[in-house]
């Protein structure tokens, strides 16, 4: 992970760690904030505590998002002191909504310009947002709404599994994920297991992302945590909800940083801080029967 | 009460784009109650989900384990909302104006805002798609100011144009359902106006908590309380720890 980010994340790079909800890479943003990483332009649909998390360190000078609060709980409290223009570092924003973001990774995988969309009649944001514009349809003659592609410098992701090229197997909620990686100039894949290359061939349709597209690949186990990755560990509920308490105080969101972020050197560390977690937050056993793919 | 309220307006075999708290208690109630078939689409990919606990957020892993499709979110977006296949969308949000327009966003001017609220999410284009949208909010003259700070999902009429001239296909939040009363909009004029009482409430203390002069249908209708199936359903099956269900 170390390398990866060393390598692959300069500070003032566009960056997204995507995961809706599920696969939400926490161990990689961690490692970013260890290294200091100075001006990124941090994008996802959902900021989600991530974000927060490095915002309040300081590594983002902007943020281009959908949806920025803490799921089922209440705010992100960093964002929103940097927004409000209460304390920490200032912030610049770009805000979309989900399909306005979804959109717009669809047209950076695609490498088109922009993307069209029936959506943002009779709303504000084309007002707060300028980079939402409209397009004459050629063919009907019907206004649309558009946005811009995003291509990143780099997205992170992370799956239950990948060969050591990089083939990336995800199941479960699959959010925006093979679009971020598509539309992105580099990818770092980040995964629970490394698998055999054969263990993928045997089930091509669960691919979303191909080696071809990725420059590194971790193998970094519990690195979604306290996200959650299906089949592998569940959502730590009870961390999203002691954040709140966490990110209201700054002086209690610097010690968090210190003690859970730069206070340990990597992910099996962090997970020493927390004994007990694995056996708590292990999934149970749901397998699937699987499918015949003979011919 | 107003998750039973909601969980009775969805016909069993809609489809229903579920959002977050309240409105994912009551599509669950309605699954559980007299809509079995309900198909649940969370904005997260899941589509008729059938949740063995109640989902803390909607990215739950219960979502999926059991669902019937789990699809990526340029499917949701695209080929379900865009294409018009959700029949309800429900909708909630900080303030409520005369219009069913919903503010998410800010309270305050945008650039300088007093309170940051999360935004939209998916809730623009739901209220521009939907078929129909259900507004799940509790009364007070804050959450149900004349006019929002901010538009994040229109309603029937935005800067004065009416939402059918906007070019939204849905037909917007045709109910409000709040801790007191149900509002539902003029056919006319898009403006919210009270419809029916709960059990022992007064149209007067419906106004106190509504920020213009509220209109009325000629008949009011009356909601019914929670059934015990409903309570018990509620307190110790969908959502024993209170989630979402304060005291």
């Amino acid at each position: 992970m170390r390398d990866a980010i060393a390598r692959f994340v300069h500070d003032g790079d566009t960056v997204v760690i995507e995961g809706f909800t599920h696969l939400i890479c926490f161990a990689a943003g961690h490692e970013i904030i260890r290294q200091g990483r100075r001006d990124l332009t941090l994008c996802r649909l959902t900021p989600d505590l991530i974000y927060d998390q490095m915002i309040a360190a300081g590594c983002a000078r902007k943020l281009v998002f959908s949806w920025a609060g803490n799921p089922g709980v209440g705010s992100l409290h960093a964002f929103r002191r940097a927004v409000e223009g209460k304390g920490g570092p200032p912030l610049e924003i770009e805000e979309y909504s989900h399909f306005g973001m979804v959109a717009r990774f669809a047209a950076g995988a695609a490498r088109l310009p922009f993307w069209p969309m029936r959506n943002y009649m009779g709303t504000d944001l084309p007002a707060a947002n300028p980079r939402i514009r409209h397009v004459t349809c050629p063919y009907t003659g019907a206004a649309l709404a558009t946005v811009p592609a995003l291509n990143p410098d780099v997205t992170i992701i992370h799956a239950q599994r990948a060969d050591a090229l990089g083939n990336t197997q995800l199941w479960g909620l699959v959010g925006v994920q093979k679009e971020a990686a598509f539309a992105s100039a580099h990818v770092i894949v980040v995964v629970e297991e490394l698998v055999e290359e054969a263990v993928i061939r045997s089930d091509p349709n669960r691919t979303a992302v191909p080696a071809m597209i990725v420059d590194a690949v971790v193998v970094e186990p519990w690195g979604a945590h306290p996200s959650y990755a299906q089949g592998y560990y569940d959502r730590d509920n009870d961390f999203y909800v002691a954040w709140e308490a966490i990110s209201r105080d700054p002086d209690a969101l610097e010690r968090y940083l210190d003690d859970c972020v730069r206070g340990v050197s990597d992910r099996a560390a962090y997970l020493e801080k927390h004994p007990g977690l694995t056996a708590r937050l292990k999934a149970a056993a749901r397998f699937c029967s699987g499918v015949n793919y003979g011919f | 009460m107003m998750a039973s309220v909601a969980a009775r307006e969805l016909a069993d075999g809609e489809v229903v784009f579920v959002g977050i708290g309240l409105p994912n208690l009551a599509c669950n109630l309605a699954r559980a109650t007299h809509a079995p078939r309900l198909v649940l689409i969370y904005e997260s990919g899941a589509v008729g989900a059938a949740p063995e606990r109640l989902p803390v957020s909607i990215g739950d892993p219960a979502l999926v384990t059991g669902s019937l499709m789990v699809c990526g979110m340029v499917d949701v977006f695209q080929l379900l909302l865009q294409n018009g296949r959700v029949e309800v969308g429900f909708l909630g949000g900080a303030q409520v104006d005369r219009y069913g327009n919903i503010n998410t966003t800010v309270i305050g001017p945008y650039a300088r805002p007093t309170v940051r609220l999360p935004g939209s999410g998916g809730a623009a284009e739901i209220a521009i798609h939907a078929q129909r949208t259900l507004v799940v909010s509790k009364l007070s003259p804050r959450a149900f100011p004349e006019r929002v700070d901010f538009i994040t999902s229109p309603g029937h009429r935005s800067g004065g144009v009416p939402r059918t001239q906007l070019g939204m296909p849905g037909a917007g939040p045709v109910k409000v359902i709040t801790d007191k009363a149900v509002l539902e909009a003029d056919e006319a004029t898009g403006e919210l106006v009270l419809a029916a009482l709960y059990p022992g409430v007064d149209p007067s203390e419906v106004q106190a908590g509504v920020g213009w002069p509220l209109g009325s249908r000629p008949r009011l209708g009356r909601i019914d309380p929670p059934t015990a199936t409903d309570l018990r359903l509620l307190r110790h099956v969908l959502d024993p720890k209170r989630l979402h269900l304060k005291a």
